[in-house]
């Protein structure tokens, strides 16, 4: 009995020991509570816009507002005209280019291509009024548009193909002196619909972001902590936290999760160990284009066919465009897993002049650099968005069409379907060479997941990864991942040795067995 | 034959200890390793931690007693008889020829057994310990001032690990069907349970008297 209590009392003093050990690095991580009371508490302004004279007053045009604006707010212009909503260009380094100053000014993507010689119509979604092919002064401050950022009542909206100027109908007295900080919708209005309609790019940035629930994004979520864009993308001076890397390339400036929740906010070690190697995203995004479709694959070289003469549309069942005449056919998904790769920060990008080295794989517009033993590296989710768009097979250029024009004759693709004219003009004007020829070319464009962060118990289980069959991860082979690798050298040798040892005790066993039943018989 | 207490109260608890724990890193173990599917990966892996610990802090205690008490010596390999150990395993055994080499409660066990044990002391037992701590301490390449070990990469560890426990299992299936060998089918098992074994007595006198002295310890 006493020698029992002894070996029962130095077991259990083991199992104290080893659980103890395993626990002693104590570790609170921020507690979800404390941020939630953070940002609860209303953000209460400190004017009353509707107070002041000056926005009382019959505005004739929005430059007007501006010019109100700035006799208060006077070094905001400033501010304003050094940031890249404004400048649409940031310098950015990369490697083996230099600094290169990239954006939407210049930028291509698989999507609507470029804004180049499409100003008028892409500036909807530029803070400015009176963008054009002409040219545009962005020295000019009244020309930028407060409104379309701080406009708080809801209302402010900017008008289809002019330049960026607003609704001719609005009432800008009542805008202007409802005025306040960023809203979801003031974002949303522009991020949630870039590529010409609701989540077409992103994927993970759509209109049921608006007022979205706890499932589509637990942050957001109207009932939960109701977060909005800026409280994450916080901003000093007009300067904004965050990027997206189609037109990004450097690993400075980005909005992050830990930000908050810090770099190990897990209670579990284990689990913390993860940052190390994984974005917060991989595990806590498990799907993307929750509510609504986003476009996964474009194909220019579809556009063109008319009926009667007349360019039309072709809807699926969920109302997503699949063929437009001005645009070529498409292809959507929704609730889908997202693609993960390696991600240190910095990207590089096909410019438009670079020439296509091989014209037989698909173009990769945004490469994302990362690899296992890049120290900077993590696993992140992506959508891959993919496209045949149109290129000069001879010059081995992308091109960068004329798409929209007020009026026909000016060889604008979206009014006279005519891609010889719009390469012509396109290249023409931003200085390329054009060879008559085109052709169409596969294109990849990667965007990082960062949105739709599901509930905590939705995130991916350690099986969604660690696993033989239907990794996640499957793709990323540069690593050795328990679960899911081994060596078969390994498995096969061990396995043998195993199945020979079972073997070698089953013929022993059964020889002593059988000679025992003789020996008995014979001793009968 | 003589009831002789052969087996002691520590080294029994630390026989079954480690037996059980063993058995469970397997189970956790090749779970991690996606062979076989019980816990759930993430229980698996705390599990699985727990165990290696318990496991390291019981293999200091057993080192500090084989050291403390001299059973370190029962695994001094011998050659002697080593043949005809192996004959008795090969042939003998089946015509109910005696075992070869005598237990006794100084020399418990054969030259077989001797080498065998010798190595899994000191070759399996430390590579998994070792590749274990490796394992557990691992950190990804640099890992930004988390770094404690820097290894460009897991698969070696991990290639070693699991050979290990191959081996392990191995080693298990054997030694369950030899402790089959002994004077009965279950006399070896029975004696690692209470520390008994009738064993021949013709040196009765001095094992009695070793067997007294061991009591008396035992007692304390």
């Amino acid at each position: 009995m006493r020698k029992i209590l002894l070996a029962l009392t130095f077991l259990a003093i083991i199992i104290i020991t080893a659980i103890s050990v395993m626990k002693s690095d104590i570790y609170y991580p921020p507690k979800v509570v404390d941020l939630k009371e953070k940002y609860s508490a209303a953000e209460k302004p400190t004017v009353d816009h509707s107070k002041f004279a000056i926005l009382d007053q019959h505005f004739d045009k929005p430059q007007d507002v501006t010019e109100a604006c700035v006799t208060c707010h006077n070094t905001r212009d400033q501010e304003i005209m050094q940031s890249s909503h404004w400048n649409w260009e940031r310098p950015e380094y990369i490697e083996g280019r230099g600094i290169v100053y990239l954006g939407k000014k210049n930028a291509v993507n698989n999507f609507c291509i470029g804004t180049q010689t499409n100003e008028q119509a892409c500036a909807k979604c530029h803070i400015g009024f009176g963008m054009s092919e002409e040219g545009f002064t962005f020295t000019d401050k009244a020309n930028i548009d407060c409104m379309v950022c701080h406009d708080n009542s809801g209302t402010y909206i900017k008008a289809q193909n002019k330049s960026g100027y607003p609704d001719p109908a609005l009432n800008l007295n009542e805008i202007a002196q409802h005025i306040g900080k960023p809203t979801r919708d003031n974002c949303g209005v522009c991020h949630f619909f870039g590529g010409g309609g609701n989540n077409v790019k992103h994927g993970d940035l759509e209109m049921s972001m608006f007022t979205p629930d706890r499932s589509i994004d637990v942050h957001m979520a109207v009932e939960g902590a109701n977060l909005i864009c800026v409280d994450c993308h916080t901003t000093e001076n007009h300067q904004m936290k965050g990027k997206i890397y189609s037109l990004s390339s450097m690993n400075v400036n980005r909005s992050t999760c830990e930000q908050c929740h810090t770099e190990t906010p897990h209670e579990d070690n284990i689990l913390n160990e993860h940052t190390i190697k994984v974005a917060c995203q991989t595990c806590h995004i498990p799907a993307y284009a929750k509510a609504n479709s986003t476009k996964m694959y474009w194909d220019w070289s579809t556009a063109g066919k008319l009926k009667d003469g007349k360019p039309y549309t072709e809807e699926d069942s969920l109302g997503n465009h699949t063929y437009m005449s001005i645009k070529g056919s498409f292809e959507w998904g929704n609730n889908l897993t997202p693609d993960y790769v390696w991600f240190n920060g910095t990207a590089d990008h096909y410019l438009l002049g670079d020439e296509i080295k091989d014209t037989t794989k698909p173009l990769v517009l945004n490469q994302l650099h990362g690899a296992y033993g890049d120290f900077n590296s993590k696993i992140i989710p992506v959508k891959i968005h993919k496209a045949k768009q149109i290129y000069d097979p001879v010059n081995k250029l992308l091109i960068q069409p004329h798409l929209w024009d007020e009026k026909k004759g000016e060889g604008a693709y979206w009014v006279d379907f005519n891609w010889n004219e719009a390469s012509e003009y396109g290249m023409s004007r931003i200085g390329l060479p054009y060879s008559g020829e085109y052709d169409f070319i596969e294109t990849e464009m990667y965007w990082p997941i960062n949105h739709m962060v599901a509930p905590k118990e939705e995130s991916l289980s350690c099986e969604s990864c660690h696993s033989r069959e239907n990794s996640r991860l499957a793709n990323l082979t540069d690593f050795y991942m328990p679960g899911r690798d081994y060596n078969s050298y390994v498995e096969f040798f061990g396995k043998l040795i195993i199945i020979l040892t079972l073997l070698g005790v089953l013929t022993h066993g059964a020889i002593r067995v059988f000679i025992a039943k003789k020996n008995n018989k014979a001793g009968n | 034959m003589k009831q002789v207490y052969i087996y002691r109260s520590f080294e029994r608890f630390w026989h079954w200890t480690q037996a059980f724990l063993i058995f469970f890193l397997g189970l956790t173990g090749f779970e991690i390793h996606a062979s076989i599917s019980f816990f759930g990966f993430e229980n698996a892996v705390k599990y699985h931690n727990i165990a290696a610990y318990a496991l390291l802090i019981l293999i200091v205690f057993a080192i500090f007693w084989h050291f403390t008490t001299g059973e370190w010596k029962q695994y001094l390999p011998t050659f002697k008889n080593l043949k005809s150990q192996i004959d008795f395993y090969l042939l003998g055994i089946f015509r109910n020829a005696p075992h070869p080499t005598k237990k006794t409660v100084l020399s418990k066990l054969n030259p077989l057994q001797r080498l065998t044990y010798l190595g899994l002391k000191l070759l399996v037992i430390p590579i998994m310990v070792i590749s274990g701590l490796f394992y557990m301490f691992y950190r990804y390449p640099q890992g930004q001032g988390m770094a404690t070990i820097n290894i460009e990469s897991l698969e070696i560890i991990a290639v070693i690990h699991t050979l290990g426990a191959f081996l392990l299992i191995a080693f298990v299936v054997a030694h369950i069907y030899l402790i089959t060998t002994g004077h009965t089918i279950l006399s070896n098992l029975k004696a690692m349970i209470t520390g008994y074994e009738e064993l021949e007595d013709d040196d009765h006198e001095k094992e009695s008297k070793v067997n007294k002295e061991v009591k008396l310890e035992t007692n304390n």
